[in-house]
């Protein structure tokens, strides 16, 4: 792998960056490997990553039906954050986290995480009770997040308005201050180059379209669009198309695929400095270092797997934004777009075993999986290297759904992302 | 001044009706009918911008919504300022101010633009591979520096005066686009009667037919016809026609959205609004978007005054303006050679440079030559002279393979390129349509449809005149269910031309600098790089270079950087693939999608009958749900504190009156309304009484608690339900799924009376004396109607149902009166209770009372996660039960294990220590993070009452916990506390009964 | 947004709607009876098909009413709407 650096950058430019080799090659499947993850998503090419780099575990091929990173890692709105109450969930991002604290350097990729704080706003005083609850939990957990006032939110965030005439008026706000947002395709590239360097071959436009299970039921490996790949074990990152690819093995989930939109404005000069989120009125809001404006909508009500959801649900936050930082109507929505998110019914991920031997997966992450990336990818790798759960997924089995042992934050607190 | 460049005659502008307007504070002057652009360029201004990367200097490139290059902030006055408008789609009118935007300190002179020498290093993607070392640089140093290099215009920074207008519409035909093929269809369809929308961007309908000044139609010239067209569909009342609006988003089963600018173009927009977002739901569409041109690829090809060569046409033929007085057409295909011919007629000094061989070209060639124009085929363009504006094109003999001949400079003020077209196919792709690619025409075009939907003319990629008049009748015709074709004549159209991805150079590859992405700075040469390095999707691509996602999103680049990948994948332009289409086609203001829905307009606000007379007795209001409550009604002077504490102590000493209003309200009638009850409640509910109540509690089926409130038996088959403020919706909608689907064979009927029933809560101990001398028909007695009955009667003469109930845990009245005859019962309740002090109460004191009986309140004491054990409720599940909804769920291994979380009360070691609502709980705040937290406080209160702070948590296992101490955290550290029971005041509960 | 046709109303838009998930999930007749994983199963698992999903749909904005449709979840068309507890006319097992 060629070191990217300021020297070696400069180097190039002087040879018409003649030098820059592939930055993943782009192998035929073997017919067998350790273990193969279905998904080159940021969650499964990082699992590949850490099964890599962590367990030494390189005979891996991740499978991937378009090109890389192209569902929800290159279509969400990039919030990262790990103020969480429970302490399951707390552990899982706070975990991430961390990771993400030094993933650029890791990977040697700039994935351009920037710890620019994320700011939730409270409309009622339910939601000043509710926040109060996720700073105390999360400070006893070691994560930082405070309390601010209204006038020290408007202050934090300048285009914020505070004042009466808004419908539901600002009362105050939770900032994480070590939460921000990142690059979302570096995070892919990066994490797929890191693998491919270790010998991880990524395999782009092939489909898993079966999974071959022995005369024990144990799964074998899978079937694809380019032949039957021989596996030992197999991870299913496959976010919205978790329930699809399970089926293949006979397993139900309890999942449902909801359409996710987005949209970005036209690039302007910087005048939003943080991420303010507000479960109240339903606004996500950043502006990403190329300058438009990023904004999280909500999901369809119905479930779909068509990347496309209706034009109220991106009207309706808008609203919100605008009523939020009126200054913002006159700017301009350059492109809206929908991804498909699988959810629990506890809106919390589902990452470990199945109950088909060797057969292993890693969903539910619903709306807001990006921010996991890296632990998540972390923690099913030492799942999958070892058979066994790692203990900050310990929690978040398929089994919780059978003893109730739910994670529900959103019921908790009515926080989505 | 003078316009040097405006032609003498020609065009479809007024000279006589003059404009000004400022263009970096000089003024400018245009003539009516002019675009920014336009009369920019009568004025000879070219360079209007300095580009996103590199600061070079740009121009206008096209005339239309797709320009990526001349991109102006405009100032309308004080809050309507706005980055990033296309001098091209911007109307020139009197007192417009704009300015060009990403330079410093000026447009001439740019500091930025060394940008541009240090370009070799900043190809596509290369803060990938830097900015790392060392780390904690990112956040202070490069971070904020690339930051302020990117964006475009500056946002607005003051509210925005101007309103937006949203309406809904229905038609049996939207077309979409009103140039030849979009008139035609919607001709055809309105002849039929249907309902029809026309819509267009421009500013005037017409399309190509505007700028078609040598064509005819059915032997008449373009003009006249287009005249007539219009004028038919003008006299039609079936027909909408929308001009200035852009059909920006085409959505599921035919809905689609468009954007109609209003007011802008205007000097003086009075109270109109500024724009209008339609949303329409078509029977049938008709795409009639027409198409763009694509530029050529070759060194320095973004200087001002290289346009697209039928741009050049437009400004001609449309708006009597020379783009330069010398000017050189490079093309590879016929359509240029119509634009030359124009600017010939416009006696301009004419070349044409065409990449095809003599033998490729049609008879535009000959006609060309006989119009005495040089023309230059086989050749090739190498580059362009010129900074600030082109002087020159550089051109030389090619051939096939690509090998250049000798160097041959043109000089020249002006070029019009033309790389071929590209039908704007965004909304047929939106709509989920499968694009097929077309090799003769080196083109995406629409394949099936997937809604009811057809394309006509060039957004199908059928270029000639009188075949897009036909394609488009034939739409319209078929949209409408007509059967009836019409035939067109029309001068033939110059169509055909050679596919060119970058121009064939001889160039030293380091110094080409080929513009493919104008705005976002993407060259050839990037796109090379990120092939090289392994991105091969068009996705992929598209998202290292940012090719094709600036704010004109690749309408003049995709089909050139996709040809260029294909090219250097070795492979075909299908196999590639093409990006997806995403709305909007254009983009649009926020304000158009968000319309009025702001401040009071956002969400609806419900007030109860009494809402006024708490405003004028000085309430404060607070927000639950839709709802505004009274919090509480502070006295001169007075604090929440204060006023809290007066009206504790009123409730409790004498009596309180409390607008009880938003609580939820259900009828449930039926023969089968008890059993109905039964199966989703947790409580019994066959043989409760008729004027009996029952405090009620509900489940959903994964066994946590969904609502609560009390519930009276009115008759056998009639309940009187009442749900909290907050989940009166979500209750009705759960009783409607579970009759509807579940039980169809119950014979129960469900009625939201919500608004019907307005609630004044009477609490305190004199609360009967108040209310007796207004109450006919019920026996008040203590014996006669104890807690927790219902009677029906009179207060002030008006049927009431009267509750004897209490969230205070005092003698206490909810009277349920019809909401018309409220406030009148509410005036005269307070009135009668004048000698008695009586004191209006809001929800802060409805909460600090219920504490302090150790009440629940859903939302509060409960999360979603809480059974009715953890609050201590389970006494009131009916033992003898079957089933109810979410019984099951409460024997789940986890729910019945040991160590839940359960509702306790707290009490502070220090009583004037009031504990935060939220503060988490732990046995020893001496262990290390993380702490192994116990729970959380759910409510927490001074309790004038009790003449202490007290507080309600749930703890875990908090049960065995009784008399305990535990720590609770505060904004300082923690707090001791100790378990107590929830129940503050009055444990044996006497006085409810009073 | 959808276009959806309520049996009882007819053309209406999906704003008037609120949708119920999977359709034909009859409540046990005795929950009790069921073991934790039969209970688990009817409470949270969803077949979440790429293809047709019978699903339920309330009028809520209407006449109130709930029904089932069949919709593909791949181009959100709906293939029919129909009263709640009759059965579709198309089979739902194509590409479930």
């Amino acid at each position: 792998m060629r070191r990217f650096s300021l020297s070696s950058l400069l180097s190039e430019s002087l040879k018409g960056h003649r030098g820059w080799g592939r930055q993943w090659r782009d192998p035929q499947p073997k017919p067998a490997y350790d273990v193969v993850v279905v998904g080159g998503g940021g969650h499964g090419l990082a699992t590949a990553y850490y099964l890599a780099t962590v367990h030494g575990i390189t005979n891996v091929a991740v499978l991937e039906k378009g090109w890389i990173g192209g569902g929800n890692t290159g279509r969400n709105t990039t919030i990262i954050r790990s103020n969480y109450l429970y302490d399951e969930s707390a552990a899982l991002y706070e975990h991430a986290l961390k990771l993400w604290e030094g993933l650029s350097q890791e990977l040697n990729y700039n994935v351009m995480f920037s710890q620019r704080g994320v700011l939730m706003l409270a409309h009622n005083l339910h939601d000043v009770q509710s926040f109060k609850r996720h700073i105390y939990a999360n400070r006893l957990n070691g994560i930082d997040n405070e309390w601010l006032t209204k006038e020290q939110c408007r202050e934090f965030c300048p285009p914020l308005d505070i004042g009466e005439s808004l419908r539901y008026p600002v009362l105050g706000g939770a900032l994480q201050r070590r939460a921000g947002t990142a690059r979302h395709d570096a995070v892919a590239w990066g994490y797929a180059r890191g693998a491919d360097a270790r010998g991880v071959d990524i395999i782009q436009n092939c489909a898993v379209t079966g999974i071959r299970r022995d005369a024990s039921g144990a799964a074998t490996g899978v079937e694809t669009t380019r032949g039957f790949i021989r596996a030992g074990r197999i991870g299913v990152v496959a976010a919205g198309h978790t329930s699809t690819v399970m089926a293949m093995a006979d397993v139900r989930m309890p999942l449902e695929s909801y359409p996710l939109q987005a949209l970005v404005s036209e690039p302007i000069k910087p005048v939003f400095p943080c991420v303010v989120m507000s479960n109240a009125v339903h606004a996500y809001i950043s502006q990403s270092d190329k300058g438009e404006l990023v904004i999280g909508a909500g999901t369809d009500q119905y479930t779909s797997y068509s990347q496309q959801g209706g034009l109220h649900i991106t009207t309706h936050t808008l609203d919100a934004i605008c009523e939020l930082f009126p200054q913002f109507t006159r700017m301009r929505m350059l492109r809206s777009w929908g991804g498909i998110v699988d959810v629990t019914p506890d809106r919390s991920p589902i990452i470990g075993k199945t109950p088909v031997e060797n057969l292993f997966v890693n969903c539910g992450w619903g709306t807001g999986g990006f921010k996991a990336t890296p632990g998540s990818g972390h923690v099913f790798a030492h799942t999958l290297a070892t058979g066994t759960p790692h203990p900050i997924n310990a929690p978040f089995t398929l089994d919780r759904f059978r003893t109730g042992r739910l994670i529900d934050e959103a019921a908790a607190a009515a926080v989505a992302h | 001044m003078a316009q040097p460049f405006r032609l003498s005659r020609g065009g479809r502008i007024d000279r006589t009706r003059p404009v000004r307007f400022t263009f970096n504070g000089r003024t400018v002057e245009g003539v009516h009918g002019d675009s920014v652009a336009s009369a920019l360029l009568a004025n000879g201004i070219h360079l209007v911008g300095r580009s996103f990367k590199y600061h070079r200097p740009r121009g206008i490139l096209s005339h239309g919504s797709d320009e990526p290059s001349a991109l102006l902030s405009v100032d309308r006055g004080p809050g309507r300022i706005d980055p990033n408008n296309r001098a091209s789609v911007v109307e020139a009118r009197d007192g417009l101010k704009t300015l060009s935007q990403n330079h410093w300190p000026s447009l001439e002179h740019d500091i930025g633009a060394i940008n541009d020498l240090l370009s070799p290093v900043f190809v596509a993607g290369f803060y990938y591979k830097t900015f790392m070392w060392p780390k904690k640089f990112w956040d202070r140093v490069y971070e904020p520096v690339i930051r302020a290099a990117a964006g475009l215009g500056k946002a607005p920074a003051a509210p925005d005066p101007d309103r937006y207008a949203n309406r809904h519409a229905h038609c049996e035909v939207l077309v979409v686009g009103a140039g030849p093929a979009g008139l035609a269809a919607a001709l055809a369809a309105a002849r039929t009667g249907k309902r029809v929308i026309l819509a267009d961007e421009g500013p005037e309908p017409g399309g190509a037919l505007l700028h078609e000044t040598s064509a005819e139609i059915d032997g008449r010239p373009a003009a006249e016809w287009l005249d007539g067209a219009l004028a038919e569909l003008d006299s039609r009342e079936n027909v909408i026609l929308l001009p200035r609006t852009t059909a920006f988003g085409y959505y599921n089963h035919n809905h689609v959205a468009l954007a109609e600018r209003i007011t802008d173009h205007l000097p003086n927009p009075g109270t109109a609004p500024r724009e209008r977002l339609w949303q329409v739901r078509a029977g049938e569409v008709v795409l009639a978007t027409g198409s763009h041109e694509r530029p050529l690829v070759f060194s320095d090809n973004d200087r001002p005054g290289i346009l697209l060569a039928e741009s050049v046409r437009v400004f001609l033929n449309r708006y009597g303006v020379a783009p330069g007085r010398r000017i050189v057409f490079a093309t590879s295909g016929a359509s240029a050679y119509t634009a030359a011919l124009d600017a010939k007629g416009a006696g301009l000094a004419v070349s044409l440079v065409d990449l095809r061989a003599e033998d490729e070209c049609g008879p535009e060639l000959v006609e060309l030559r006989a119009a005495g124009i040089e023309v230059l085929t086989g050749h090739t363009v190498i580059g362009a002279k010129g900074g600030k504006r082109v002087t020159g094109l550089v051109v030389a003999p090619a051939d096939r393979a690509g090998r250049c001949g000798a160097h041959r400079l043109l000089p020249c003020d002006c070029v019009g390129m033309s790389g071929g077209w590209t039908p704007a196919v965004h909304l047929f792709s939106q709509s989920r349509g499968k694009l097929g690619y077309e090799a003769t025409i080196d083109a995406f075009v629409p394949g099936t449809s997937a809604q009811a939907e057809r394309s006509a003319g060039a957004a199908k990629g059928t270029y000639d005149l009188a075949a897009c008049l036909a394609e488009g009748d034939a739409a319209g015709a078929a949209a409408s269910g007509s059967a009836e074709r019409r035939r067109f004549t029309a001068s033939p159209t110059l169509t055909g031309f050679r596919p060119v991805r970058a121009m064939p150079t001889d160039a030293d590859p380091a110094k080409v600098r080929a513009f493919v992405d104008f705005q976002n700075d993407v060259t050839a040469k990037d796109i090379g790089l990120a092939v090289r390095e392994g991105f091969r999707s068009i996705e992929h691509v598209k998202r290292y270079t940012t090719t094709g996602m600036a704010t004109d999103q690749g309408k003049t680049s995709n089909m050139n950087a996709l040809g260029i990948v294909a090219g250097k994948l070795d492979t075909t332009l299908p196999s590639v693939g093409t990006t997806t289409f995403r709305p909007p086609y254009t983009p649009v203001t926020f304000g158009t999608l968000v319309g009025p829905a702001r401040h009071a307009l956002f969400d609806p606000i419900r007030t109860t009958p009494i809402h006024d007379w708490a405003e004028s007795h000085g309430a404060t209001f607070e927000n639950v749900a839709l709802w505004r409550r009274a919090w509480y009604f502070p006295k001169a002077g007075e604090t929440l504190h204060d006023a809290v504490a007066r009206e504790c102590k009123a409730v409790r000493e004498g009596v309180g009156i409390f607008d009880a209003s938003t609580l939820g309200k259900i009828e449930v009638v039926g023969p089968d309304a008890a059993e109905f009850m039964n199966r989703l409640y947790i409580n019994p509910w066959l043989k409760l009484e008729v004027g009996r109540c029952r405090y009620g509690l509900m489940l959903k089926e994964d066994g946590y608690i969904l609502d609560d409130g009390v519930v009276a038996r009115v008759a056998p088959d009639c309940f009187h339900v009442t749900t909290t403020t907050g989940g009166a919706a979500r209750v009705l909608a759960h009783m409607e799924d579970y009759l509807q689907t579940e039980w169809p064979d119950l014979r129960v009927f469900l009625t939201s009376t919500t608004e019907q029933w307005a609630v004044i809560a009477l609490q305190g101990p004199k609360a009967r004396a108040v209310i007796a001398p207004l109450v006919g028909g019920i026996d008040l007695s203590p014996e006669a109607f104890p807690h927790m009955a219902m009677r029906s009667g009179t207060i002030c003469g008006v049927p009431t149902r009267l509750f004897r109930v209490s969230f205070t845990g005092e003698l206490g009245f909810e009277i349920n009166v019809p909401s018309d005859h409220a406030l009148a019962v509410w005036e005269a309740v307070h009135a009668a209770g004048e000698p008695y002090g009586i004191t209006p109460y809001g929800t802060e004191t409805m909460h600090v009372l219920r504490a302090e009986k150790g009440y629940i309140i859903v939302g509060q004491e409960t999360d979603g996660t809480v059974t009715p054990d953890d609050v201590g409720l389970s006494g009131m599940i009916a033992k003898a039960k079957k089933d109810f909804v979410g019984k099951r769920s409460l024997v789940r291994p986890d729910v019945v294990a040991a160590g839940r979380k359960q509702l306790v009360g707290l009490v502070t070691d220090n009583p004037k220590l009031v504990l935060e609502e939220g503060a988490q709980i732990v046995d020893d705040p001496g262990q290390p993070i993380p702490m192994r937290m116990l729970g959380h406080v759910t409510s927490s209160y001074w309790s004038p009452n009790c003449g202490r702070s007290i507080a309600m948590a749930l703890v875990a296992d908090g049960r065995a916990l009784q008399g305990g101490s535990l720590h609770v955290t505060t904004p300082e550290g923690f707090a001791r506390v100790t378990v107590v029971d929830p129940v503050f005041f009055d444990p044996k509960g006497k006085r409810i009964h009073a | 947004m959808l276009l959806i046709a309520c049996p009882h109303c007819g053309n209406r838009p999906e704003t008037e709607f609120r949708c119920g998930g999977q359709a034909h999930i009859a409540r046990p007749a005795d929950p009790a009876a069921l073991s934790d994983e039969q209970w688990a199963e009817h409470l949270f698992v969803r077949a979440n098909p790429r293809g047709v999903h019978a699903e339920r749909w309330c009028h809520a904005h209407g006449c109130g009413r709930w029904f089932n449709a069949l919709r593909d979840t791949v181009s959100d068309r709906f293939l029919e709407t129909y009263p709640a507890g009759a059965q579709p006319s198309h089979s739902t097992d194509v590409r479930a």
